[in-house]
């Protein structure tokens, strides 16, 4: 099953390397990684997106939270809360496929944020099925390139995953 | 008290308690070298290359349960203690590894001698340091030496650059009184409701086992085990690495488990109703075959790691706590209980292990014209009155000394269990050796492992370490060749160790005493000349039956009652 992890853990130097050397050590499947800092800067807020046995993923989430730098850990999975992922999607928009695309971002809601006269950079947020289904809905042959965040999620309700 | 980074390398290790550093000096290092040279509380012993000073300070950690502490340069320096590390993070010892690095304005510059320590040791490490900064030394090492011996012990790197050291940079110096970490919070005590299932289940069995390994030793929780075992009356068998934490000369210890486990024993665990894993982690050549492991029982697994719990088997009562507290613990509740251990069905019980002691699987040719490895490990039981620290190598001669020894008390078996490094023993009996120098202190070997470190037979004399070392010499990597035997039809493919060195001369060029002994009637008289030299290192060159084999024997992936049991053995 899918699973979508949230860390908080000391932001220090190589904190990242423990856990993305945990992942292939032991053989654990890493789907999406991203970090960044808190409001708090001595903490670095992880989010990863991993897939495995029931098992599996008990280890992972003890293995995890055995490293030193890790202070907090919950799987979001496991409760209501929301996920968002970014995604940056440059579009060939020439003659007719132009009109295509600036439509096309309408209906999923995304802004152009970079036009050329031969090219859009299309920006869409959302659930990760959404940015699926809006690179399936744009045809193959007009993607120049895509780039995702990888998820990011929160969990709903009053309490935050804070120390 | 202003110090510089080298003084207060050297001040943390005097105020975190530490006697002995096991290093080797090199360029990186030698700003601390040189405080080293300038004190006299904290002892250096200079090793023959750093996978020896690691092993040293491992067997030094094993043997009196404070941290081991290494010193070695950067580079080939660190790369060579890597072994070493790896060989403590996989039996879970407590150990400080300091590590020189090339300044810092060239890390990353691929200057002379430089290496990704950090980068190497992570995942073999409980955690490692990069200090940076000179203000974060003393904070630095005080929480490797509490990281390392606290929770579920572990070896600790801290990364040095020559600059942080720099003798001509002066700071306010104070050692952490005490260390809060908040993302590091090992757990004190086990859960009182778990711990109350957990005894209701062990009173209501009617055929239970503990399973005892290393974390009853590193814990110091051999007095609880046994009284826990006494109170209610169930068979004790050890991994290789809980060896003498509940003493073999009890009725209730019913031997060594897993591959070169005794008959008694593995049966047990396959007919038990409930297992109780104590410091134990399932380890593959304890399980054998996931699937046929203890088949019928309620299994309570007792660890200070949670991840150690249903990473193997899946556990039906887990507590996680250390497991002295534990163990404590659950001896009150035994004794506060209206209900007492099941007399009859543990009666069964016993008769039924009995029985397969009885099958006598131990046994070997006592006849023999040849020496029996087997009966050269009884006899240093015998001269040494079962009184010694035995440390071993890796291979055929360290099961036949966990076989053979009979261990009565903990931390006397000093062997590499998890990583099983060859070369281990030699330095680890140094290690030993400088903590119980009263002691006597036996090194079992094989020619095969013996040379992966002989070099520190050098440290030995220069620090006058008069360990006695029993070589069982039967000219091959006898482990790999009984595999051969067994699994490849005989084909001993490098398994033989043609050109060997005289050992005896080689123990006398590096100033020690040797002997060679070949026939089963010299042994007793040698050895006992050998332990009768207190102050000297006896290289004992037994020669044994090339041909012997370890018994019993599960092949890797079979279940417990599926074993390989001695020549002429017979089923009861």
């Amino acid at each position: 099953m899918r699973h979508i992890i949230s860390i908080l853990m000391e932001n220090e130097a190589g904190a990242l390397s423990r856990v993305a050397g945990l992942f292939s050590a032991r053989g654990y499947n890493i789907e999406t990684l991203t970090v960044a800092p808190t409001e708090d800067p001595s903490l670095s807020r992880l989010t990863l997106v991993t897939r495995g046995s029931d098992d599996i993923i008990e280890q992972i989430k003890k293995q995890l939270n055995k490293l030193i730098d890790v202070v907090k850990l919950l799987d979001l999975s496991e409760g209501p809360h929301v996920e968002r992922e970014m995604m940056l999607i440059k579009v060939k928009a020439e003659k007719t496929g132009r009109e295509e695309a600036k439509r096309m971002a309408d209906i999923f809601r995304a802004n152009i944020i970079d036009v050329t006269d031969v090219s859009y950079v299309i920006e869409l947020t959302g659930s990760s099925r959404k940015l699926d289904a809006f690179i399936s809905a744009i045809d193959e042959a007009n993607i120049v390139e895509v780039v995702r965040s990888g998820p990011t999620g929160i969990a709903r309700g009053a309490k935050g995953l804070t120390l | 008290m202003e110090l510089s980074g080298a003084e207060i390398v050297v001040q943390c290790l005097k105020d975190a308690g530490v006697e002995y550093v096991f290093g080797y000096p090199g360029g990186a290092v030698l700003h601390i070298y040189d405080a080293i040279f300038k004190q006299e509380d904290v002892r250096h012993i200079l090793v023959r290359h750093e996978q020896g000073a690691a092993h040293a300070a491992d067997g030094y950690a094993r043997a009196t349960g404070k941290p081991g502490v290494v010193l070695v340069t950067s580079g080939p320096g660190a790369t060579n203690a890597v072994t070493g590390i790896a060989t403590a993070y996989m039996d879970s010892i407590p150990m400080v590894v300091l590590t020189g690095q090339v300044p810092t304005p060239f890390i990353g510059s691929d200057a002379f001698q430089e290496v990704d320590t950090v980068g190497i040791t992570r995942p073999c490490v409980k955690h490692n340091f990069l200090v940076k900064d000179v203000h974060d030394l003393a904070e630095t090492m005080a929480k490797a030496f509490y990281i390392a011996t606290s929770g579920r012990p572990g070896p600790v790197v801290v990364d040095i650059p020559k600059d942080v050291t720099d003798p001509n940079i002066k700071i306010p110096y104070s050692y952490p009184k005490r260390i809060k970490m908040r993302s590091y919070n090992p757990v004190t005590k086990g859960h009182p409701g778990q711990i109350k299932r957990a005894v209701d289940v062990i009173l209501n069995a009617e055929r239970p086992v503990v399973y005892a390994g290393g974390g009853v030793i590193l814990d110091d929780a051999s007095k609880y085990l046994i009284e826990l075992a006494k109170l209610t009356n169930m068979p004790v068998t050890h991994t290789l690495m809980g060896l003498g934490a509940f003493p073999a000369s009890d009725r209730q210890f019913i031997g060594m488990l897993g591959m070169h486990g005794t008959y008694e024993a593995n049966m047990s665990m396959h007919e038990a109703d409930v297992l109780v894993a104590v410091g134990a982690r399932f380890d593959d050549r304890v399980t054998g075959k996931i699937e046929q492991f203890c088949p019928d029982a309620t299994i309570i697994h007792i660890d200070i790691d949670p991840s150690s719990i249903s990473k193997n088997v899946r556990v039906d009562i887990p507590i996680v706590g250390p497991v002295r507290a534990v163990l404590r613990d659950m001896v009150k509740v035994v004794e506060g209980h209206k209900k007492k251990p099941k007399k009859d069905a543990l009666k069964a019980w016993w008769a039924r292990i009995d029985g397969w002691r009885a099958v006598n699987c131990l046994k070997y040719d006592r006849n023999s014209a040849l020496i029996k490895p087997q009966y050269a490990v009884e006899t240093l039981h015998k001269v040494t009155k079962g009184d010694a620290y035995v440390c071993s190598d890796v291979g055929q001669h360290q099961m036949f000394a966990a076989q053979f020894y009979g261990f009565d008390k903990p931390r006397r078996w000093i062997n590499s269990g998890g990583l099983g490094t060859m070369g281990f023993g030699l330095p680890a009996a140094m290690g030993v050796k400088i903590a119980h120098p009263k002691a006597e202190v036996a090194l079992v070997t094989g020619e095969a492992s013996i040379q992966m470190c002989i070099q520190e037979l050098a440290t030995c004399k220069q620090h006058d370490l008069p360990v006695k070392i029993m070589l069982l010499n039967n000219g091959y990597m006898g482990m790999v060749r009984q595999w051969q035997e067994f699994f490849y039809d005989s084909r001993y493919s490098h398994s033989y160790v043609d050109a060997l060195p005289d050992f005896v001369h080689l123990a006398e060029s590096f100033g020690h005493v040797g002997m060679k002994i070949e026939k089963p009637g010299d042994l007793e008289g040698a050895m006992k000349e050998a332990f009768g030299m207190k102050d000297r290192l006896v290289f004992m060159d037994v020669i044994v039956d090339p041909a012997e084999n370890v018994y019993p024997m599960i092949e890797a992936g079979k279940g417990h009652h599926e074993m390989y049991l001695p020549p002429d053995s017979e089923l009861v």
